[in-house]
């Protein structure tokens, strides 16, 4: 039997549109399912309590924090070191053996699985560096995992500054230094920001590599050097050990609303950026 | 008010408003580190003694068994944990046992398979035996679930009952059997009793500590583990928890060990399950 | 003289990627090979008996058992993910396709342990149930890592699509094939390249993935021949029992990290090669 065209393409259609359903129900089940069981653990005595027992009791705070410094320390570490690749890659160089090697580079990093992070780190920052487990190891260990993040979107925001607001300045007499830091930095800003934020984001929800280097107590940090246990790793231990499906259901929850939060930061700077550039 | 403290002090204050200033633990934080097996008591003694003792900080850390005895010998932490005996080349260590750990063999509380015996146990794991049937219970194929190579809880596990009715070799040493290869491998305590609490053919073993109202212990031989088997010596799969130190402990560290094992740390671990060692 | 030390700097900052691989190949491998070497090269990757405290160190379920998982994961990740894209692309009403893409992107954002937890308290137990045996499955995995790699797939698959030049769609139209046969014969191959890029990032994120995977696996030794067996994959042992090892068998951990990072390093080559325009 021949079909048509036409009536080939009506059957093509059901199958697709059957198969997005799909793919949308699962992911959004998952999303609806953390939801509907962590929404009403989340209470200020939750957010804002220090944990008992283990975690079995109380709140969650000193793991909140512990996301927050850690996920600062990545930021601040690799910002600088991701921006001056980027610029370097844009504006001071051709296309060249360099600028294959450094683009190498940051694909290969990108590529590198986060229990290969874990072990490094743990081996030179927490063993050799003598840091131990500590927020240090660990922001260290993330920085370098979010880096190709940080290098890849901010080449590509920098790249897309348009070059006659570079040439004004520099007929103004502007040095090279000068123009970047005054009219290429500032115009790429929202997109260097953007891939900021995604690696927060990445930051945040990382377990593997965190567990190895920035340790597990439950102790709010005090220090660089004090160990800290970070929301993902909490909930990962939580709901392993079963210790209280309750409470991991709840700091899943917050987990995915602080992420999709800065996802949609994330996304609404780089929409604003695309449409400026329209 | 001498002004050395009034400087100390004001150090202390600008430390807690800078928590990411540096500084090494103090005389005042110590961390213990090790076996998972050891953890939760251990956050447990610490959480009882930090209440009692404001001012002193003891943040307590996974990581395992070999993880802790690496972390004390390079001082990284005040105080090792394991669950295991120490090989020979870490015996430079100081041993400090602080209870007695009966590990149980648990089945789900809907099996009605309670007792085995040494070789019926061992058959379980090997592979030998594959339905409850076999054991008295219902027709259903058995999940074991083992713990993984290097665990402590595994080690005893592997002494005490894989070994039974095995031969000797040529040097009068008896090699434990060998698991099967598709029994499941877990990482910790608790999350073999999770899957046990949740699929009714699975067989497991765990610290007798951890054991809940979902679970049930399996009698080894006719004999249960309670405190007065593993007093006794009776129950046959009996390991130490040991806090390990580099050197004589001192300071913070002494102080905690003192705790303890003074009578109402003992008592604090025995109502968790464990059995004291004082 | 100023504009030159900056350059200088900035030159040294850009190699602090690069750098960053090598100290960590240096790492793993000063850790691995002095085992490996031990071992033999053959014995690590082609036993299939585990053992450390015995000083059996054979890696090659965990071989096979990582490739199963992600191949599975990763035809599961295409159909669905490429049914997905294709949809948006083609057939899904614009204003649908400017709210749902943004959503689905969102998704990646989803901490992969939230994954393995949805894996263990609704799929395992759903797999036991429905299909026998333990539940902790490559079925289990397998599925977990496909829509894990979901978003990352229908994400760019759809830039892909959308790169196409309109040109050639409208050219087809205009022949009067239909809009289905535009897809499948202009339209796909047009974008076959970020397509495999796309199926291939997706493989890269399914071979790395440790945390949900151990939650679902099962974690067994053994060669799975079913789909219903348990699996230990590279990642998982590796985080499963660092807790614990010491000597040779750290060693052999830091080795089995090394079978990993030339694995990713060969799917990263490959990716590159096809993804690079053609000139």
């Amino acid at each position: 039997m021949i079909i048509k065209p036409l009536a080939w393409q009506r059957i093509v259609w059901v199958a697709l549109a059957a198969m997005t359903l799909l793919t949308l129900v699962v992911l959004f089940f998952i999303i609806g399912f953390i939801a509907s069981k962590g929404a009403r653990v989340i209470t200020p005595e939750f957010l804002f309590g220090m944990p008992a027992r283990m975690g079995k009791e109380g709140g969650i705070l000193p793991t909140i924090i512990a996301t927050i410094y850690i996920t600062l320390l990545a930021i601040i570490i690799a910002t600088p070191i991701g921006v001056g690749s980027a610029v370097y890659l844009t504006e001071y160089t051709r296309e060249s053996a360099i600028t294959r090697i450094v683009r190498f580079g940051a694909d290969a990093l990108a590529g590198v699985p986060s229990i290969i992070f874990g072990l490094f780190g743990f081996i030179l920052f927490v063993i050799r560096l003598r840091m131990g487990w500590s927020l240090a190891a660990g922001g260290l260990t993330l920085a370098f995992m979010i880096l190709p993040t940080i290098i890849r979107t901010s080449e590509e925001a920098i790249r897309a500054v348009p070059h006659n607001l570079r040439e004004v300045s520099y007929s103004l007499g502007g040095a090279k230094s000068q123009t970047i830091m005054r009219v290429v930095l500032p115009n790429a800003l929202p997109g260097i920001l953007t891939g900021v934020i995604l690696g927060m984001g990445r930051s945040v929800a990382e377990t593997a590599a965190t567990i190895f280097t920035a340790g597990s107590s439950l102790l709010i940090p005090k220090s660089l050097f004090d160990p800290a246990r970070t929301m993902a790793v909490h909930f990962y231990i939580l709901a392993r050990e079963g210790l209280s499906m309750e409470r991991a259901y709840g700091t899943a929850f917050l987990l995915i609303v602080a992420i999709l939060l800065i996802n949609v930061v994330a996304y609404s700077l780089m929409f604003r950026l695309t449409r400026k550039m329209r | 008010m001498p002004i050395p403290f009034r400087f100390a002090a004001a150090l202390a204050c600008a430390a807690l408003l800078l928590p990411l200033g540096c500084g090494r633990a103090s005389k005042t934080a110590i961390t213990l580190a090790g076996s998972t097996s050891v953890e939760p008591f251990a956050e447990l003694l610490a959480e009882h003694y930090m209440a009692q003792h404001p001012g002193i900080k003891i943040s307590v850390q996974g990581g395992g068994s070999s993880a802790g005895v690496r972390a004390v010998t390079s001082r990284i932490c005040a105080i090792g944990m394991s669950s295991r005996e120490l090989n020979p080349e870490e015996k430079a260590l100081v041993e400090i046992p602080i209870a007695h750990d009966a590990i149980a063999l648990i089945v789900n509380a809907r099996n009605p398979v309670r007792r085995l015996t040494m070789a019926q146990a061992r058959d379980v794991f090997t592979g030998r035996v594959r339905n409850w049937q076999e054991l008295g219970g219902p027709n259903r194929r058995i999940t074991a679930i083992t713990r993984e190579e290097g665990s402590g809880t595994r080690a005893s596990f592997d002494e005490r009952v894989m070994v039974a009715g095995m031969p000797k070799d040529k040097d009068g040493k008896t090699n434990p059997a060998a698991f099967a290869p598709d029994v499941l491998v877990q990482n910790s305590n608790g999350s073999v009793r999770e899957i046990v609490a949740s699929d009714p053919a699975a067989i497991g073993y765990i610290s007798s500590g951890l054991i809940d109202e979902r679970v049930a212990a399996v009698a080894i031989g006719g004999v249960t583990p309670t405190e007065a088997t593993i007093r006794s010596g009776r129950y046959p799969v009996v390991r130490d928890f040991l806090f390990l130190s580099c050197g004589e402990p001192t300071g913070t560290a002494k102080a905690f060990i003192e705790y303890v094992l003074s009578d109402s740390g003992q008592k604090a671990l025995a109502e968790e399950g464990l059995t004291r060692v004082k | 003289m100023r504009e030159k030390l900056i350059e200088k700097g900035l030159l040294l900052v850009a190699f602090s990627a690069v750098a960053t691989i090598f100290l960590i190949a240096f790492f793993i491998f000063r850790e691995g090979v002095p085992l490996v070497a031990k071992v033999g090269v053959w014995d690590f990757i082609a036993s299939t008996r585990w053992a450390p405290s015995k000083g059996q160190f054979g890696i090659l379920p965990m071989i096979v058992g990582s490739l199963e998982v992600t191949i599975l994961a990763v035809v599961f990740g295409a159909v669905l993910g490429l049914s997905c894209a294709m949809f948006l692309a083609e057939f899904a009403p614009r204003w649908s396709v400017r709210i749902l893409k943004p959503m689905i992107e969102l998704l990646a954002g989803i901490p992969s342990v939230v994954y393995g937890f949805i894996g263990v308290v609704v799929l395992v137990p759903w797999i036991r149930t429905t299909f026998g045996g333990p539940g902790f499955s490559v079925l289990a995995s397998s599925i977990i890592l496909g829509i894990m790699i979901l978003p990352t797939v229908i994400a760019i698959s759809l830039d892909a699509f959308h790169a196409v030049p309109p040109l050639y769609k409208e050219g087809s139209l205009a022949l009067g094939a239909t809009r289905w046969q535009t897809l499948y014969r202009v339209q796909l191959p047009a974008a076959r390249s970020g397509i495999i890029a796309a199926l291939i990032l997706g493989m890269g994120r399914a071979v790395g993935e440790t945390m949900a995977v151990i939650m679902v696996a099962g974690n067994a030794l053994t060669m799975p021949t079913s789909l219903l067996q348990p699996v230990r994959t590279l990642t998982s042992n590796i985080a499963l029992e660092m807790g614990y090892a010491s000597g040779d068998h750290q060693a052999a951990l830091f080795a089995t990290g090394m079978v990993l990072f030339v694995i990713i390093a060969v799917l990263n080559t490959i990716a590159l090669v096809v993804t690079r325009p053609r000139t």
